[in-house]
């Protein structure tokens, strides 16, 4: 999409080289100066901040750099390296395992809670409670439920130890530490994916639902006709959205690393960048391995792109 | 290209080079005021318990010399280091900062840490008043990367209610005896302080090892690749070396034999139920658990004594020297800190003179007045173990290797420190888990941790 907006900015700047200086009335140059002028602020930040950066890395990622001394051209040595590095794959395996977990719960649970919504109750104050969890720190939100779900010390555990139920390693125990931290997320973040296919639903037209119950649908299956149906580009959107921002899950990784965590089972694809690059300084691996998760979000992306260009039809 | 373009490109190219000369400028915090003279000498420490102290001595190093201000800036020990290597990156690191063994060997190969030798040599620094083997950890090649700054050894801190309840007296906790056989007399003690919900000990027949209410021991195993509060101590005094030579060495031996009995042996205290499991124990670390009142025991470096003998602790514990091993001996990893200074910055010399200063008996006397850790000079640490006294703390256990021929060992110093860890750790985790053997997963890790080094 940043593309696109890219041509058409090159496609509205093209005439303004006829245009001569100094007439006020002349509005298509004025609007060209004005967006010229509203754009460097962004297209600066743009650069500064992102396309240098990834120019810089992408050159970092063809050396040994470490951060203390000069880089030194290794060629592709850094890429043929992640290639065969087993601990890399098996970052990538742990962030597909997240998502698929985190996706699917959050998508779920945020349609249900979307559907009750939108069908029982137009409440302000509920839509507000649902947004609550979204608005703490992630790592808050990491640090809280650590010590809620702690294995000796933790509330939860305590109550499932009063109830004879034996106690879960949620955060330590390498099974349940990754379905702990989808689950810690679905939680952080279900609220805003619920509104926001709530907003979608609100889109549908209400006679739809009218003349539905009056042909004798229950709800089930209005929901199942109406509401699946209307809300797909909508849906479309938001899984596509969310699936990308799981593949970026490190937080809560990072605060259930810390002391004697799950280890190696919750290490995702983030967190051996950052442990590449800043705990044993392997600047110019962990830029190889950044790239690599870059290509991995650009397929996502143009999955994304195809998504939602099949779904506006559907709109229409 | 008209001129609207040209002027947007102008200007970013502008704002691009204005944020490119901001990163580049500068080079070692330190501020001169050109007029009088006067140097700001900026200090990086990770410790906030000991914060109070080092400001102590920056006042009297100030009162010294009027024209050095010294700024101290502390950091969680989390974010430390990598804020330290970004600003070392950017060159903008502090003068001096509080070193580490586990990170200075990158520095040094780096060339960010300022050699002292020629300022030791020159000022004629007595290095003998020195805990014995600190100095030398410093040391590379002949250049000397830092001064000692304190030390830390490895005690057992147990909970003295819950010892009187068993029976155990405690002079006996000063004489135990272990081995990776049947772990020895520290093994009894363990089993006696585990309890099970119908109060049971470890000993009895009846005790219930899925239903434990106190566990006799708490291991680390977030210890990394060193073990220093547990396995590493035992697995010395069990006959283990680390590697072919310290500081500096490049061939680990985690494969040996002797390190893996030590793993069993605590493997085997976690399936009899006198330890927790790995996948059932609290993340939230040991002094946690020791104060919740469900550990019994467990190993504690002498930077907890505030932890487990401060004011503040819950339940009455008190420390017991590391066990006698196999050999006859014991022994615990003594580890030592230094102050570096920035090979970069512009006031060497005011550098330097305030590392000396942290280095001296003037200092270092203030450190221990505070009773917080031990200074690395041998009389100011006794001048802390007094002080410490008048607090009603009895800190022999820790004091005491230190005056014993081979009481202590010094922790691994080399190359690669922080990727050792995570593998030798991520392996004796995945034995613990029951998912490998000990000698199999410590093969494994060996020959990877020693292809790092060739």
């Amino acid at each position: 999409m940043k593309t696109m907006r890219a041509e058409e900015r090159s496609q509205v700047a093209e005439p303004s080289d006829t245009g001569a200086p100094g007439r006020e009335r002349a509005r298509p140059r004025d609007d060209r100066r004005a967006a010229w002028l509203f754009l460097i602020p962004a297209l600066t930040g743009f650069v500064v901040f992102f396309g240098y950066p990834t120019v810089r890395g992408f050159w970092y990622s063809l050396t040994d750099y470490n951060l203390l001394s000069a880089p030194a051209f290794v060629g592709g040595d850094n890429y043929a390296q992640l290639v065969r590095d087993p601990q890399f794959w098996h970052s990538l395996a742990v962030t597909v395992y997240y998502v698929v977990l985190n996706i699917g719960s959050q998508m779920l649970l945020a349609l249900v809670l979307a559907a009750l919504m939108h069908r029982l109750t137009r409440s302000v104050m509920l839509r507000a409670m649902l947004l609550l969890p979204w608005l703490v720190p992630n790592v808050t939100v990491g640090l809280i439920w650590i010590w809620l779900l702690d294995a000796d010390l933790g509330f939860v555990n305590h109550l499932l130890k009063a109830l004879d139920l034996g106690t879960v390693g949620f955060f330590v125990s390498p099974d349940w530490a990754m379905p702990t931290i989808a689950m810690v997320n679905t939680w952080a973040y279900t609220g805003y994916t619920a509104l926001l296919l709530y907003a979608g639903m609100l889109q549908i037209p209400g006679h739809l639902y009218e003349s539905a119950a009056l042909d004798g649908a229950g709800e089930l299956r209005m929901f199942r006709s109406i509401t699946l149906p209307m809300l797909r580009p909508v849906l479309a959107l938001v899984l596509v959205v969310s699936l990308i921002g799981s593949f970026q899950i490190f937080d809560t990784v990072a605060v259930a690393s810390k002391g004697s965590g799950a280890g190696s089972a919750i290490r995702v694809i983030y967190y051996f960048i950052y442990q590449q690059a800043f705990q044993y300084f392997h600047m110019g691996y962990a830029s190889a391995a950044a790239l690599a998760l870059a290509l991995v979000l650009g397929v996502l992306t143009v999955v994304q792109m195809r998504l939602l260009r099949a779904s506006r039809s559907d709109l229409a | 290209m008209n001129t609207t373009k040209r002027a947007g490109t102008a200007l970013l190219s502008l704002a691009l080079a204005g944020t490119l000369a901001a990163c580049g400028s500068g080079g070692g915090q330190a501020q001169d005021d050109a007029a009088g003279g006067n140097v700001t000498i900026d200090y990086w420490l990770w410790d906030d318990n000991q914060q109070a102290s080092y400001q102590a001595c920056a006042d009297a190093f100030h009162t010294a010399n009027p024209n050095i201000t010294v700024k101290i800036t502390q950091t969680a020990w989390d974010q430390y280091w990598q804020n330290l290597t970004t600003q070392l990156a950017a060159g903008q690191a502090p003068d001096v900062w509080t070193d580490h063994v586990s990170y200075y060997p990158q520095f040094v190969s780096s060339g960010q840490i300022l050699d002292i030798q020629p300022y030791v040599t020159r000022d004629k620094v007595d290095l003998t008043q020195y805990q014995d083997g600190l100095p030398d950890l410093w040391v590379k090649d002949g250049k000397r990367f830092g001064l000692p700054k304190d030390w830390d050894t490895e005690a057992l801190v147990y909970n003295s209610a819950m010892l009187a309840d068993q029976g155990i007296k405690p002079d006996e906790m000063a004489n135990l005896t272990w081995n990776p056989a049947d772990g020895g007399t520290l093994q009894q003690v363990i089993a006696k302080l585990t309890v099970d919900e119908k109060g049971h000990n470890g000993l009895d027949p009846a005790f219930d090892k899925n239903h434990v209410k106190v566990y006799g021991f708490l291991p680390e195993w977030a210890d990394g690749s060193q073990g220093q509060n547990g396995w590493g101590d035992l697995a010395v005094a069990n006959g283990w070396t680390y590697l072919d030579k310290n500081p500096w060495g490049t061939h680990y031996k985690y494969d040996d034999p002797k390190l893996a009995e030590t793993i069993d042996w605590f493997k085997q205290l976690i399936d009899k139920g006198y330890a927790p499991k790995f996948d059932k124990q609290s993340t939230l670390g040991r002094d946690a658990v020791m104060t919740a009142g469900k550990g019994a025991m467990t190993f504690a470096g002498s930077w907890t004594i505030n932890t487990y003998l401060g004011p503040d602790a819950k339940q009455k514990f008190a420390l017991a020297p590391v066990p006698v091993g196999p050999a006859g001996t014991r022994t615990t990893a003594i580890n030592g800190l230094s102050d570096a200074i920035f090979a970069g910055t512009p006031h060497k010399e005011e550098a330097w003179k305030w590392v000396k200063f942290l280095g001296s008996a003037d200092c270092q006397n203030i450190v221990a007045g505070n009773a917080v850790v031990f200074p690395a000079i041998k009389t100011a640490s006794g001048k802390a173990a007094a002080a410490h006294q008048a607090k009603g703390r009895d800190v022999h256990a820790y004091l005491d290797p230190t005056k014993t021929p081979g009481g202590t060992f010094l922790l691994p110093i080399t190359d690669h420190g922080n990727e050792v860890s995570q593998i030798v750790q991520d392996a004796i985790q995945s034995v613990i888990l029951g998912q490998a053997g000990a000698a199999d997963a410590l093969k494994k890790a060996n020959d990877q941790v020693n292809a790092l080094f060739t």
